[in-house]
C-alpha cells in the first residue's frame, strides 16, 4: 500500500471540521513543535526531509527558508501561494476543499519556525467557494486557541488570513503575488532583492506552495529523516498529481515519488489506464509549461529505462527528450489528439495571461498564438513552423520572471516531437480536429 | 477627480449618491482593511471590488471604482490599474449569470468548444454578448483549475464540472426559473466573513 500523508483522510466524513480532524491525528506537528522544540528545530527537519518546493520550480524548501532575514525589530512574513492557475493542475484546490486544516496546521508549523507572526493565504478569486472553506477552518482554529495570542498557551502567537486574488495567472509567481497582496497590478518584481529579503511590503517573506506548506507537518510528526526515506533519491515524499485528459480515471493522487509512469496511467489505482480503449499518444506531465512528450518517451527514457514520476527521471534526457515533474499537472492525450490545436490552447493561455510588462513576453505570445491560429485555419505555409521556432527562442531567458520560459517551453517542445504534425497542415492546407464531444461521450450522455 | 482618469464624463452628485456600500458591505470592507498592517490598507483593493461589483450590479462602473478609492484613500488611477488588470472584474455590464466556460487544454480535450457552441446556440448570443433579457452572458475563460471535472463552466461562485449538452440545458432552465431576482455575480462576500 502506497503511503498518503496529504490526503489519506480526505474521504472520512466532516474531515473539513476541527473536530473530527483532530480526532484523526489533526494539530500533532503544532503541538509537538510549539512546545518541544525550537523553531530553529524545525528548519532542521525540514531541510533533513529533502522536501523540495511543490508549487513547479522543485527548489529545496529547508533553503529557501534558511535565506530568510531575520533584522531586529522587522516583521517577517509567510505567504501561501495558493493561487493554483497551471493548466492541468487542481491539486490544491482538492487539498483545500477536501482537508482545509491540513493547510492551517502547516501554516502555523511553518510560521512557528520561522519566527513570523503574520501570514497570509493568497488564493486564486475564481476558488472562492474554496477561500469561504478555508475561512470557516481558520475561524474554528482561532476559537480552539491554534491561532491568534498565545497558541496552545505558548508564547507563540499567529495571525493568519485568506486573501482573495481576482483571475491572474502571473500571480503564481512569488513576486507578483507578493504585489497582488499590497494592492496592485500582478508584475513581477526584478530579483533581487529575493523576498527572502525584501518581500511582502519591504520585509523579509517566505512564499510557499499549499502543498509544501501542507507537507510540513507529516514531517515534523514523523522527523525530517524518516520522511526522506519516502521517495527515490533526491525526489522525496510523497507529490500530489493532478491527472486529466483521455483517462478513466482523472482525480488527484498522491503518490509516492518513484512510481513508475506506466503504472500511474494504466494501474486501476491511479489513472485506470486510457479512455475508450484509445493508444497513448502524448503527455504533459508537470503543468502546460513543462515540455510534452510522445508516448514512448513519457513511458521509457531515451536510453530505454522505465520513466519515473521523479524529478530526476522524468527531467533524465533534458529538454531533448525529457521533461519536468513541475506542478504534478498531468495531462493525458489520446491518438485523435491534434497536438497542434493543443498547444493553441496554451499559447492562446500564455497570450491572455502575460502581465505585459516584458515586450517579448507580451508580443511574442500573441505572435505565436497568431502564427497557431493560422494553422487551426489551414492558412500556414511550412515556413510558419520555423517562424514559430524563431518566435519561442526569442522569450526564452529574455524577461522578468519565468512566464517567459513557461510560454516558450510547449511550443519548442510541440515541434521538437511532433514537427510532422505542423508540416502536414501546412502542406495539406487543412486542418482537421477529430478531438470532439460527441466523440468522446458517445453521444449525449 | 477621478473624471479626467477615467476619460468619462464628471459625475454629478445625484448620481453619485446611489454608489454607496450597504452598512453590511462597508463593514466588511472595514474588516477586511484591517487584515492588513496600518497604513498598507490598499491590499484590501481586490477584496473590496469584488464587494463593489456584487454590490453595484456585476460591474465596475468608473463611478464604482472612484468609491473604491474613496474607501480606501487612495487615487482613482490605482484602483483603475488594478481592476483593469484582472479577469474577473468586468469593465463593463453584464448578464445576472455569467457562464464563463473554460477552455484550455484539458476542458478543450474534453469537449468544451462544443459545450462554447450548444450554449450559444442554446441562448442564441455569441460569446462575450448577454441575451436580451440581460439574464444570460457567455464568456470563455482560460483554465480554472477544474481539469479533472472537464469540461467546466463557473458561474459567480459556483463551479458547473462534467457538463453534457443536457447538463447545461438544465442549468440554465434552472437559472431562469429559480430566482431571477438574484444577482449571480454576487460571490456572496459578505456571509463569508
Amino acid at each position: 500500500m502506497p503511503r498518503k500523508l496529504l490526503i489519506q483522510n480526505v474521504d472520512v466524513p466532516g474531515i473539513s471540521s476541527l473536530e473530527t480532524y483532530r480526532a484523526h491525528g489533526g494539530y500533532a506537528s503544532v503541538e509537538k513543535a510549539l512546545k518541544t522544540m525550537r523553531p530553529e528545530d524545525v528548519v532542521e527537519e525540514v531541510k533533513k526531509s529533502g522536501l523540495r518546493g511543490r508549487g513547479g520550480a522543485g527548489f529545496p524548501t529547508g533553503l529557501k527558508w534558511s535565506f530568510l532575514a531575520k533584522p531586529e525589530g522587522v516583521p517577517r512574513y509567510l505567504v501561501c501561494n495558493a493561487d493554483e492557475s497551471e493548466p492541468g493542475t487542481f491539486k490544491d484546490r482538492f487539498l483545500m476543499e477536501k482537508t482545509p486544516h491540513s493547510l492551517v496546521e502547516g501554516m502555523i508549523t511553518s510560521a512557528y519556525a520561522l519566527g513570523v507572526h503574520t501570514s497570509y493565504i493568497y488564493i486564486r478569486g475564481e476558488f472562492f467557494y474554496v477561500a469561504r472553506i478555508l475561512e470557516n477552518a481558520i475561524k474554528e482554529a482561532y476559537a480552539a486557541g491554534l491561532l491568534g495570542k498565545n497558541i496552545l498557551g505558548t508564547d507563540f502567537s499567529l495571525d493568519c488570513h485568506v486573501h482573495v486574488g481576482a483571475g491572474a495567472y502571473i500571480c503564481g509567481e512569488e513576486t507578483a503575488l507578493l504585489e497582488s497582496l499590497e494592492g496592485k497590478r500582478g508584475n513581477p518584481r526584478i530579483k533581487p532583492p529575493f523576498p527572502a529579503v525584501a518581500g511582502l511590503y519591504g520585509c523579509p517573506t517566505v512564499v510557499n506552495n499549499v502543498e509544501t506548506i501542507a507537507a510540513v507537518a507529516p514531517i515534523v510528526n514523523m522527523g525530517g529523516d524518516e520522511y526522506a526515506k519516502i521517495g527515490i533519491g533526491k525526489s522525496t515524499g510523497t507529490k500530489l498529481i493532478s491527472a486529466s485528459g483521455h483517462i478513466n480515471k482523472p482525480g488527484v493522487y498522491e503518490i509516492e515519488l518513484g512510481l513508475p509512469v506506466e503504472e500511474f496511467i494504466y494501474g486501476e489505482e491511479y489513472c485506470g489506464g486510457m479512455r475508450n480503449g484509445k493508444k497513448l499518444k502524448a503527455v504533459v506531465a508537470g503543468g502546460s509549461s513543462v515540455p510534452i512528450l510522445p508516448a514512448d518517451l513519457i513511458l521509457k527514457t531515451a536510453n530505454g529505462e522505465p520513466r519515473l514520476m521523479s524529478y530526476e527521471s522524468l527531467g533524465d534526457g533534458g529538454f531533448q527528450t525529457g521533461t519536468m515533474l513541475g506542478s504534478g499537472g498531468f495531462i493525458v492525450m489520446n491518438e485523435d489528439t491534434s497536438i497542434v490545436k493543443n498547444l493553441f490552447t496554451f499559447t492562446r493561455f500564455y497570450h491572455h495571461e502575460s502581465c505585459g510588462q516584458c515586450s517579448p513576453c507580451r508580443e511574442g505570445t500573441g505572435w505565436m498564438e497568431k502564427i497557431l491560429q493560422k494553422f487551426i485555419n489551414g492558412t500556414a505555409q511550412e515556413s510558419d513552423v520555423d517562424l514559430l521556432w524563431d518566435v519561442q527562442g526569442k522569450i526564452e531567458g529574455k524577461t522578468i520572471c519565468p512566464f517567459g520560459e513557461a510560454a516558450a517551453w510547449p511550443v519548442a517542445a510541440a515541434i521538437r516531437h511532433f514537427k510532422d504534425e505542423f508540416l502536414e497542415i501546412a502542406r495539406n492546407k487543412k486542418f482537421v480536429d477529430i478531438s470532439h464531444y460527441e466523440k468522446l461521450n458517445g453521444g449525449l450522455s | 477627480m477621478g473624471a479626467e482618469i477615467h476619460g468619462t464624463q464628471k459625475f454629478n452628485e445625484s448620481k453619485r449618491t446611489e454608489i454607496k456600500f450597504s452598512e453590511e458591505a462597508m463593514a466588511t470592507a472595514k474588516l477586511l482593511m484591517s487584515n492588513y498592517p496600518q497604513g498598507k490598507e490598499k491590499s484590501a483593493i481586490i477584496p473590496i471590488l469584488h464587494i463593489a461589483q456584487a454590490e453595484f450590479g456585476g460591474w465596475l462602473s468608473p463611478e464604482a471604482m472612484d468609491y473604491v478609492a474613496e474607501i480606501l484613500n487612495i487615487r482613482p488611477i490605482e484602483v483603475f490599474e488594478v481592476a483593469s488588470f484582472y479577469t474577473m472584474f468586468h469593465l463593463k455590464p453584464v448578464g445576472k449569470c455569467v457562464f464563463e466556460v473554460c477552455q484550455t487544454s484539458s476542458c478543450w480535450l474534453n469537449g468544451a468548444e462544443d459545450i462554447v457552441k450548444h450554449i450559444e446556440k442554446k441562448l442564441g448570443i455569441r460569446v462575450g454578448e448577454t441575451t436580451a433579457d440581460g439574464m444570460f452572458t457567455l464568456k470563455v475563460a482560460e483554465c480554472l483549475g477544474s481539469c479533472g471535472t472537464a469540461p467546466m463552466l463557473q458561474c459567480g461562485a459556483s463551479y458547473h464540472e462534467n457538463l453534457t449538452f443536457e447538463k447545461v440545458d438544465r442549468l440554465i432552465a434552472d437559472y431562469r426559473t429559480e430566482n431571477k431576482q438574484k444577482n449571480y455575480t454576487d460571490l456572496d462576500y459578505k456571509n463569508t466573513l
